[in-house]
């Protein structure tokens, strides 16, 4: 199976009607759901896409005009190209999210590494947006917004009905937890 | 069936009486036409010079005979389409002579209420009234009112924002206030006499000019670099000790009164539970006589001050009554992050400490000019946990609470698993904590 990453292959695939049957519980454990593979596969064909114009770019240009050895400056994009490659799907696996009784987790990066927590009365806002590009890999992203405008809780490439889903349960528990400033 | 019954209930609410802003409103921007005018003079004098003797009798009544009336037709519609009124639960504005722009408040939102009177205003008897919603901006001001008329409509306002009865809301008048604190003058000009910025500035000019005048010998060149520089030394210094003059806190049913200002008087409410931070600042040089500045932030409201200078235990006393239940923690009371995180930001680390109690969210920074924020858990919007790789590899983290006005306050460098737990505590502090909060109408 290509979702998720190994530790959590089985919310990702199956949790989806799991967890509707069953609220998750007290949140002592939180249930993480990890990203789709459309997002992995949209970003990197971006990633070939410009990257591999540039190549050939700085390959065949200072080729032409300078000689063949010049070509191997296309090198340079050529080995970004294969480390984004390789990072993107760090980056990927990186994020997830977990839905609990009273909060929403998302967690992300590798490097930098940012959990963020956002108790479901605080939310004044739930955004589904989605792209031209987006759009054409069936992908949606979902924005969480509270009063602090510092509080950055986006989950990016989920599939639209999973983001419509979130979106609705989301706003279902915020109205129901709702408080003031 | 259901248009009568409409007509009905419409023609059977009491009407909105909507009135006008004060007449003299089309005079605050006459000054500008002129302010350009002697400002293109001064930018350029040999061409206004020569434009000047260019310019006959003839030519300048005409123009006068043309733009006067011009400018004070505006004026006079812009302030005629001007309205606003009070409803039960909104303040309505509606402006605008081309471009229309009606604004509904809702005064159960409101966060502060400022009444502030610029010089000018204050020789002609007037005020300008704000309030602070979030989302709102100058636009929404009403400017300019009359003074007493500010202040009965401040006293309405608030009245109606504190859940009084709609038809006695117009009569509750004025809450009664109780001085809590009035800075003398004497005090606020030692505290700022002892302030860093003023003197730095004043030290980089002493060397920087000498030294620019030795390499450029050019005037020109010397003053464009002086003149910014003794602005910035007076800024900190005169110009804060004219906003800051006579800083009185008060305390009355309606929330916090804070009033101050030797030229331009500003007059700000900000009602129960509207505190998001409360920050004490506690510059170097004020250390040995005791002294710290607090410093609050509402969301929406522009003004960041609660009090210029205190000493301590006065200030402590009032934060409690700011934000009822909290203590301020004592220094001891602050855990500093673990030894390792020293390899993380070398010297620095020392400032830095955090406590958690029941009411608040404490995190201090800063070793020179030491920062204590203080965030209730109520009024935690979202907590995050960030780290870095260097921070990784010594095992810290940083814990960040955002709050609704639009600050974040940082617990730097905990140890990670603490850091971890206190992520998922806070949260659960942030939910909890909002049930003992007061209702948006404090009087209801």
């Amino acid at each position: 199976m290509e979702t998720g990453s190994p530790r959590d292959t089985g919310p990702a695939g199956t949790g989806r009607t799991a967890r509707a049957a069953e609220p998750v519980g007290a949140g002592d454990e939180p249930v993480w759901i990890a990203l789709p593979p459309g997002l992995l596969k949209m970003r990197r064909l971006l990633l070939v896409v410009w990257l591999g114009l540039l190549t050939l770019a700085t390959g065949v240009v200072p080729g032409l005009l300078a000689g063949p050895g010049w070509a191997a400056f296309a090198v340079l994009p050529l080995a970004l190209l294969l480390w984004g490659w390789v990072m993107l799907e760090r980056n990927w696996r990186s994020w997830r999210y977990a839905e609990r009784a009273d909060d929403l987790l998302i967690s992300r990066g590798v490097l930098w590494r940012q959990e963020t927590v956002v108790p479901y009365g605080r939310m004044q806002l739930v955004e589904v947006t989605s792209g031209p590009v987006e759009r054409h890999f069936g992908l949606s992203s979902v924005q969480l917004h509270t009063a602090a405008a510092a509080t950055d809780a986006t989950i990016p490439g989920l599939d639209p009905a999973e983001a419509e889903r979130l979106r609705d349960r989301l706003t279902e528990l915020g109205e129901a937890r709702s408080a003031g400033l | 069936m259901t248009t009568p019954d409409v007509h009905e209930d419409v023609r059977g609410r009491p009407p909105v009486t909507e009135r006008r802003l004060h007449p003299v409103t089309p005079f605050r921007r006459a000054w500008a036409p002129v302010a350009v005018l002697i400002g293109w003079a001064l930018h350029d004098p040999d061409q206004a010079q020569r434009q000047l003797t260019r310019l006959t009798t003839t030519t300048l009544l005409i123009a006068l005979a043309v733009l006067v009336p011009a400018a004070a037709l505006y004026g006079f519609l812009s302030w005629w389409f001007t309205h606003f009124a009070v409803t039960d639960s909104e303040l309505r504005i509606r402006t605008g002579l081309v471009f229309r722009r009606t604004a509904h408040i809702r005064l159960e939102r409101i966060q502060a209420v400022d009444v502030t009177q610029p010089l000018l205003a204050r020789v002609a008897g007037v005020a300008k009234l704000k309030l602070d919603v979030i989302g709102t901006d100058s636009k929404d001001e009403l400017a300019f009112l009359g003074a007493d008329e500010a202040r009965a409509l401040r006293a309405e306002l608030l009245a109606r924002a504190a859940g009084f009865a709609p038809e006695t809301a117009h009569e509750v008048g004025e809450a009664p206030s109780r001085q809590m604190l009035r800075v003398p003058p004497g005090v606020l000009a030692v505290s700022l006499l002892l302030t860093g910025a003023t003197w730095g500035w004043l030290i980089v000019a002493c060397v920087a000019v000498p030294l620019l005048w030795t390499a450029t010998h050019s005037l020109w060149t010397v003053l464009a670099a002086a003149v910014p520089m003794l602005g910035a030394a007076g800024a900190s210094s005169v110009g804060r000790f004219v906003t800051e003059y006579d800083w009185t806190l008060g305390e009355s049913p309606d929330g916090l009164r804070i009033d101050h200002g030797l030229l331009d008087r500003a007059h700000e409410t900000v009602p129960p539970g509207r505190v998001q931070t409360v920050r004490l600042v506690e510059p170097l040089l004020w250390r040995r006589r005791g002294w710290v500045r607090v410093e609050l932030d509402v969301a929406g409201s522009s003004n960041s001050l609660l009090l210029p200078v205190a000493p301590r235990e006065l200030a402590e006393s009032v934060v409690a009554r700011v934000l009822p239940g909290v203590s301020v923690p004592p220094r001891e009371a602050l855990v500093p992050p673990p030894r390792r995180a020293r390899w993380c930001v070398p010297v620095w680390w020392r400032g830095y400490g955090l406590t958690v109690t029941d009411a608040v969210f404490a995190a201090r920074h800063g070793l020179l000019r030491r920062s204590l924020a203080l965030v209730p858990h109520a009024k935690v919007q979202s907590v995050r946990l960030v780290q870095g790789p260097w921070q990784r590899a010594r095992g810290v983290a940083d814990v960040v609470v955002d709050t609704g006005a639009n600050k974040s306050v940082t617990a730097h460098l905990r140890d990670a698993a603490e850091a971890a737990a206190l992520l998922h505590a806070q949260a659960e502090r942030s939910r909890t904590g909002r049930r003992d909060a007061r209702p948006d109408r404090w009087m209801a």
